[in-house]
């Protein structure tokens, strides 16, 4: 059910900014911004698929990147002279997104009884762990030196080069469809179970709820998002390597999370959208700018220390995030009395004490 | 063989006995109570009922079937649901939300549904919200449909744990300390809510400290004291007993 009234103006500009998206290239016909927004592209999906096991599920994972890793070495594999394999592009999105989804259970079947930081840890640890093993399979995986020349996507005989602007149309359409099974999951029996899961793991156990099976579906479902933009990311770059995948990109996507607003689907596409703009966008510009001035600073360097001061503004001025969800926002105002509660209580303790 | 039966439960943590060789029958239709001081075994009793402790020996059955051991989802999806004694609502869903949550065992929607958004997925989404609303209105709460679980009274919060556990459609209602926080007027209405859900044809099993609410509405009570059954009657069997008295008193001079 529709109500108007609830849509702010924001949310309509946010409404008339993806209606303009399929029309920008016409517009802009400068390759190197559809680049930008191609690789933005490719976090958000990442993004959409991390808030599914983070925002929605509330299992912190600190790995994600493995599942990326696991999407695009499987279509590497099969589609480049690394075994003489060329499968066809289009049948591998579905494939390799069920692929990084068993490995989602694989890899969070173990993990199904830790919570919180325990889980974090171990995630981190999957995520360390996945690049390593591609790293030194050698002989499947060509080592530190990944696997070149992959194929680009063909359709009706058209060939997918180096023109940005394909990419450009085939991540959107991946966008639309991964945001549209993502708000459905969201407001179905499933995202509930999850969102009951979150709340309460005991309660929502007590409710009938199979917690295995829920959260071993989060990881799956997490998983494959990465998977797609996977396939993408290894068609469009037509190279894997292990250091592709490394542990910043795992904390990159959970930055957008963050910054966007944890569990709420605009929140991910506008965070993930600002720190995709700033990282591929702003800083090679601006040190294109001050260059011409003559000075010689390379702004991508700091990116961490930015996504740190970010963060911790964030953290300070709008913890729910940009965008975040009505439910994120009433937890944390609720968390606020308790402590002016235990503030107010130790001031009112010091005077009677020192009287 | 009787509808809902503890047969010679025992629960130790390491050294500590929480329950010790309890036995405790109720009938179909019943309104049931365990009492019993603080830290005499009540909830770990009930713990070990809906799976979330395995009783180290001892057996408990349900409908004709052995249920000891077995997990707390699988518990709920047989038929036994439960409240808690300190409140574990999902605060921050709604009302409704937590209701249809409590639905979610007697849903069939699969994965597939849950991502295409199917007729069958729209259909049982359209039927849960209705009922979640039907029990929202059962318990009185129907105002406050779409207020998080977590802004409501406390007197309510307990009322929607109650529609809650509802929602999966029990054949054995667990309470655990229903009343406790509520006024004089709210334990009033609980009884009489306890009377209408025992009218639905769900039997209960409460554990309560106020002996009023127990002795008014229960048909049957056992009185557990350092984990061990001390007493088992009716209202009446029960206040007379003097080991009771004993074990809520203290031994007279």
């Amino acid at each position: 059910m529709l109500n108007w009234k609830r849509y702010r103006p924001v949310d309509w500009a946010l409404v008339a900014v993806a209606a303009f998206m399929p029309f920008l290239p016409l517009v802009d016909r400068n390759g190197g911004h559809i680049n930008v927004l191609v690789n933005a592209g490719i976090y958000m999906m990442l993004a959409i698929g991390l808030n599914i096991v983070v925002g929605f599920a509330g299992l912190l994972d600190l790995g994600y990147a493995a599942f990326f890793a696991i999407g695009s070495y499987t279509y590497a594999m099969v589609a480049s002279p690394q075994f003489g394999l060329h499968f066809p592009f289009w049948p591998m999105i579905v494939i390799s997104a069920f692929v990084a989804a068993i490995f989602g259970i694989i890899l969070g079947a173990p993990t199904l009884r830790l919570r919180g930081d325990y889980l974090a840890i171990v995630t981190l640890g999957f995520g360390e762990i996945v690049p390593q093993t591609f790293l030194n399979l050698q002989h499947l995986t060509g080592g530190p030196n990944g696997i070149s020349a992959i194929d680009q996507p063909r359709i009706f005989g058209y060939h997918f080069g180096l023109n940005p602007v394909p990419y450009y149309y085939l991540v959107l359409v991946l966008m639309a469809f991964s945001l549209i099974f993502a708000n459905n999951l969201r407001t179905s029996r499933l995202g509930r179970a999850w969102m009951a899961i979150r709340e309460d793991e005991i309660a929502a156990a007590h409710m009938g709820i199979n917690t295995t099976t829920a959260k071993l579906a989060a990881f799956a479902l997490g998983a494959s998002f990465s998977g797609l933009s996977g396939v993408v990311n290894a068609s469009l770059l037509t190279l894997v390597s292990p250091d592709q995948f490394k542990f910043n990109v795992s904390i990159t996507v959970l930055s957008m999370l963050v910054l966007g607003g944890m569990g709420s689907l605009p929140g991910v596409v506008v965070g993930s959208a600002l720190l995709s703009i700033l990282n591929f966008f702003i800083l090679p510009q601006a040190s294109n700018l001050v260059a011409t001035v003559g000075l010689h600073i390379d702004f991508t360097q700091y990116r961490f220390m930015l996504y740190g001061i970010i963060l911790v503004a964030i953290m300070l001025f709008k913890p729910e995030g940009l965008w975040g969800s009505e439910q994120r926002k009433a937890e944390l105002k609720a968390e606020e009395p308790a402590v002016q509660a235990a503030e107010n209580l130790a001031y009112e303790d010091i005077p009677r004490e020192t009287v | 063989m009787a509808f809902f039966a503890l047969k010679n439960v025992t629960k130790a943590f390491g050294g500590l006995v929480a329950v010790k060789d309890v036995s405790y029958e109720i009938e179909r239709g019943q309104i049931a109570a365990m009492i019993g001081p603080n830290g005499a075994g009540k909830s770990t009793a009930f713990n070990l009922v809906t799976g979330l402790y395995v009783p180290t020996s001892g057996e408990i059955e349900f409908d004709g079937r052995s249920i000891a051991g077995e997990k707390p989802d699988h518990v709920c999806r047989l038929g036994i649901a439960r409240t808690f004694q300190n409140i574990r609502l999902f605060a921050f869903m709604s009302a409704v939300e937590n209701v249809m949550a409590g639905c979610h065992v007697r849903m069939g929607a699969l994965l597939w549904d849950s991502l295409l958004h199917t007729p069958k997925h729209k259909a049982e989404e359209k039927a849960v919200r209705e009922k979640a609303l039907d029990l929202l209105k059962f318990v009185g709460l129907e105002r406050h449909a779409d207020d998080y679980a977590h802004n409501l009274p406390y007197g309510h919060q307990r009322r929607l744990e109650i529609a809650r556990a509802l929602a999966s459609d029990p054949q054995l209602l667990l309470l655990d300390e229903p009343a406790a926080g509520m006024n004089p007027r709210e334990k009033e209405d609980l009884m009489d809510l306890i009377r209408a859900i025992r009218d639905r044809g769900t039997t209960v099993f409460l554990i309560e400290h106020d002996m009023g609410l127990v002795m008014n509405i229960s048909e049957k009570i056992a009185v557990l004291d350092h984990g061990e059954k001390i007493c088992e009657g009716t209202p009446a069997q029960v206040r007379a007993d003097a080991r009771v008295i004993e074990a809520y008193l203290g031994k007279s001079a």
